[in-house]
């Protein structure tokens, strides 16, 4: 990028406008193929004309070969698909908190699996499995992680924040409490509960795909589609708040009540993300960084590049989890720590030279 | 194009006895000020006298402990965010930016109070003039982050022209500028009061202020010492006083020039200088 040039400005920019369409259209585009790829891969492989064959058929459409596996047709909508559609969703979900979260602190070292958000919302969950209670049926553990999630964002908004900055310091160790604490919390609920109980506990803290049903999808589905549209709203006043909190303030944003908005909303879609899957960590930290490499820090196409690169990430690291090692379900959690850990290492390096320190 | 109200109507800033308490330490104590379309006022006076606290009052970040300010008749706490963003403008003397916003769409986020209103219409030609105004149109495609000090202020000076507000309330726009910078900002500060605007500016550099500001206030230990135009503030008597250094005041074409008295090596060294030019 050259100092020059710009002089002959016709600022409104669609060069950027077209660079978005090229991004999300690609994006879009990727994830489909990495739906219908995944979707055919496993124990019985279906090639890709037949899944595209079954879906087609399935929407009416006479049209592509049908699974010539008699199990095929039945693999495909009874496992796969709900699988590969959680998947999808619940990446959507963790890079959109993810955009989300970085947005209102102001940090992009911020993310729900980082500070705690995820566990805290885990532990919620786990309290539910171990105490068998059921009062909203499917809906139990989603209600349950969503206020847990709720109360840990609350929690590292109020300790980590000072006089309307958040440190990258102060913010990583408030991750490190938090995550002690529930960890905690998982290890008291693990010796409180029975051995089902307890594979069910190590399951959230691993994270899987494994078991998605359609009625889950059902449960996931509004949550995510509900909180990404919201997130998309608060796009504009997003960028803003890249100001700081008074600054932002004299441009016309209701700072608090955007705040509030938005760990509301990170909360519904970490209760989204975690209810169902467990902790699936990084996955908002890594994709928000690296669309923003590609296509600058504006959130109204942050939010939803994030949301489609998130839902292509998890689909694809899933893929990679029940074909790594033969007849065995890697957990998908401990493959995203796995890459993801680094990458955080490297930020965080990043972040204390540009800051000129730890602070 | 940066002119939202004919001259001398509107705009009207009025902060009555307004005092500042913060952890029990009084900041500002009785202080009154008027701020009116068409006037430039400078707020002056030595470190912690309360100029940026004063300022945050007017802004409506502050809410004094006592007194009230009041914008265009109305208290401005009472005043709706958005609708506040659209009558005054402010630039902090710290400004920071989370991610690496293009100077340009940092500019255009001074439009922000403009949007979904039929004003609108008009975000890309003022994000070009304020560009232009601000002396920043060159480094319009470069990451706000990667800019110097002085040019990230020009930056968000031009943020703040592109805002459009009749009222602007600026916290040493100047602290990081060259001299060319310096006063190409405040003829432009100048401009916008000629046009009906009213500028409130903080300024260090006494010189400026006594060259620009209509009226120069000068705060000293939260309390208005003296307000009132250049020439009757800036005396050697008073400066000398609230800034407890000497200070001369010179007679320049261009308007008063304020210096320090300097004692010590710098006048000895000048002094044999002139013995050295004597012999």
């Amino acid at each position: 990028m050259t100092a020059v040039a710009s002089q002959a400005l016709p600022v409104g920019t669609t060069r950027g406008r077209v660079g978005a369409a090229v991004l999300l259209s690609g994006l879009t585009i990727g994830l489909l193929v990495a739906v219908v790829i995944s979707a055919g891969h496993g124990q019985l492989a279906i090639p890709p004309v037949e899944v595209l064959g079954s879906v087609l058929h399935r929407l009416g459409l006479d049209v592509g070969p049908l699974p010539t596996h008699p199990q095929g047709d039945n693999t495909l909508w009874e496992v796969r698909f709900p699988r590969v559609t959680m998947g999808a969703l619940v990446g959507a979900s963790l890079a959109t908190a993810g955009a989300l979260m970085q947005g209102i602190f102001g940090n992009p070292l911020a993310e729900p699996g980082v500070v705690g958000v995820s566990s805290g919302a885990a532990v919620a969950a786990g309290a539910v499995i171990v105490f068998d209670v059921a009062f909203v049926g499917t809906w139990t553990a989603p209600v349950a992680a969503f206020v847990g999630g709720l109360a840990t964002t609350l929690l590292v908004y109020v300790l980590s924040r000072d006089a309307g900055r958040t440190e990258v310091v102060t913010l990583v160790l408030t991750g490190v409490a938090l995550n002690a604490m529930t960890s905690a919390g998982l290890a008291f609920l693990m010796f409180l509960g029975d051995t089902q109980a307890r594979e069910e506990i190590v399951f959230w803290t691993l994270g899987s795909l494994n078991g998605s049903r359609w009625e889950y999808v059902a449960v996931v589905a509004p949550l995510a589609f509900g909180g990404i549209l919201f997130a998309g709203l608060l796009a504009r006043k997003l960028d803003l708040l890249a100001l700081g909190d008074r600054a932002a303030r004299h441009v016309g944003v209701d700072v608090e009540r955007l705040r509030l908005t938005a760990i509301v909303l990170v909360a519904v879609l970490t209760a989204a993300a975690v209810s169902f899957c467990g902790v699936i960590a990084f996955v908002g930290l890594v994709v928000p960084h690296l669309i923003r490499m590609v296509a600058g820090p504006g959130h109204r196409l942050l939010v939803p590049a994030s949301a489609l690169g998130g839902a292509l990430l998890v689909v694809l690291a899933d893929l990679w989890a029940r074909t790594a090692v033969a007849y065995a379900d890697l957990p998908i959690g401990m493959l995203t720590s796995l890459v993801g850990g680094p990458f955080f290492f490297w930020l965080l390096r990043r972040a204390r030279r540009t800051a000129g320190g730890w602070a | 194009m940066s002119a939202p109200r004919p001259p001398g109507s509107g705009a009207h800033l009025v902060a009555r006895s307004v005092g500042v308490q913060i952890d029990g330490a009084e900041i500002l104590g009785g202080v009154d000020l008027e701020v009116r379309a068409g006037e430039v006022v400078a707020l002056v006076g030595p470190n912690g006298a309360g100029k940026s606290t004063l300022l945050s009052a007017l802004a409506g970040d502050v809410v004094p402990t006592t007194g009230t300010v009041e914008l265009d008749g109305r208290p401005v706490r009472d005043w709706a965010v958005r609708a506040l963003a659209r009558e005054r403008a402010v630039l902090l003397q710290k400004q920071g930016l989370a991610f690496g916003f293009r100077v340009e769409d940092v500019v255009r986020m001074g439009r922000a109070p403009w949007h979904r209103t039929p004003r609108q219409e008009a975000d890309d030609e003022v994000v070009t003039a304020a560009l232009l105004r601000a002396d920043i149109a060159t480094l319009a495609e470069r990451l706000f982050p990667t800019l110097s000090g002085g040019e990230q202020a020009r930056a968000s000076f031009a943020r703040i022209l592109a805002q459009e507000t009749p009222v602007l309330l600026l916290d040493e726009p100047t602290a990081a500028l060259d001299i060319r910078h310096q006063e190409a900002l405040l003829t432009a500060c100048r401009d916008l009061a000629d046009t009906g605007c009213a500028v409130v500016v903080v300024l260090h550099d006494l010189t400026l202020a006594a060259a620009y500001a209509h009226r120069v206030c000068l705060l000293a230990s939260g309390r208005v010492r003296a307000d009132g135009p250049p020439a009757t503030v800036l005396t050697a008597t008073l400066l000398s006083d609230v800034y407890e250094h000497p200070v001369e005041v010179l007679d320049h074409p261009n308007g008063p020039v304020v210096v320090p008295v300097r004692h010590g090596h710098l006048s000895a060294a000048r002094r044999s200088l002139q013995a050295e030019e004597v012999s």
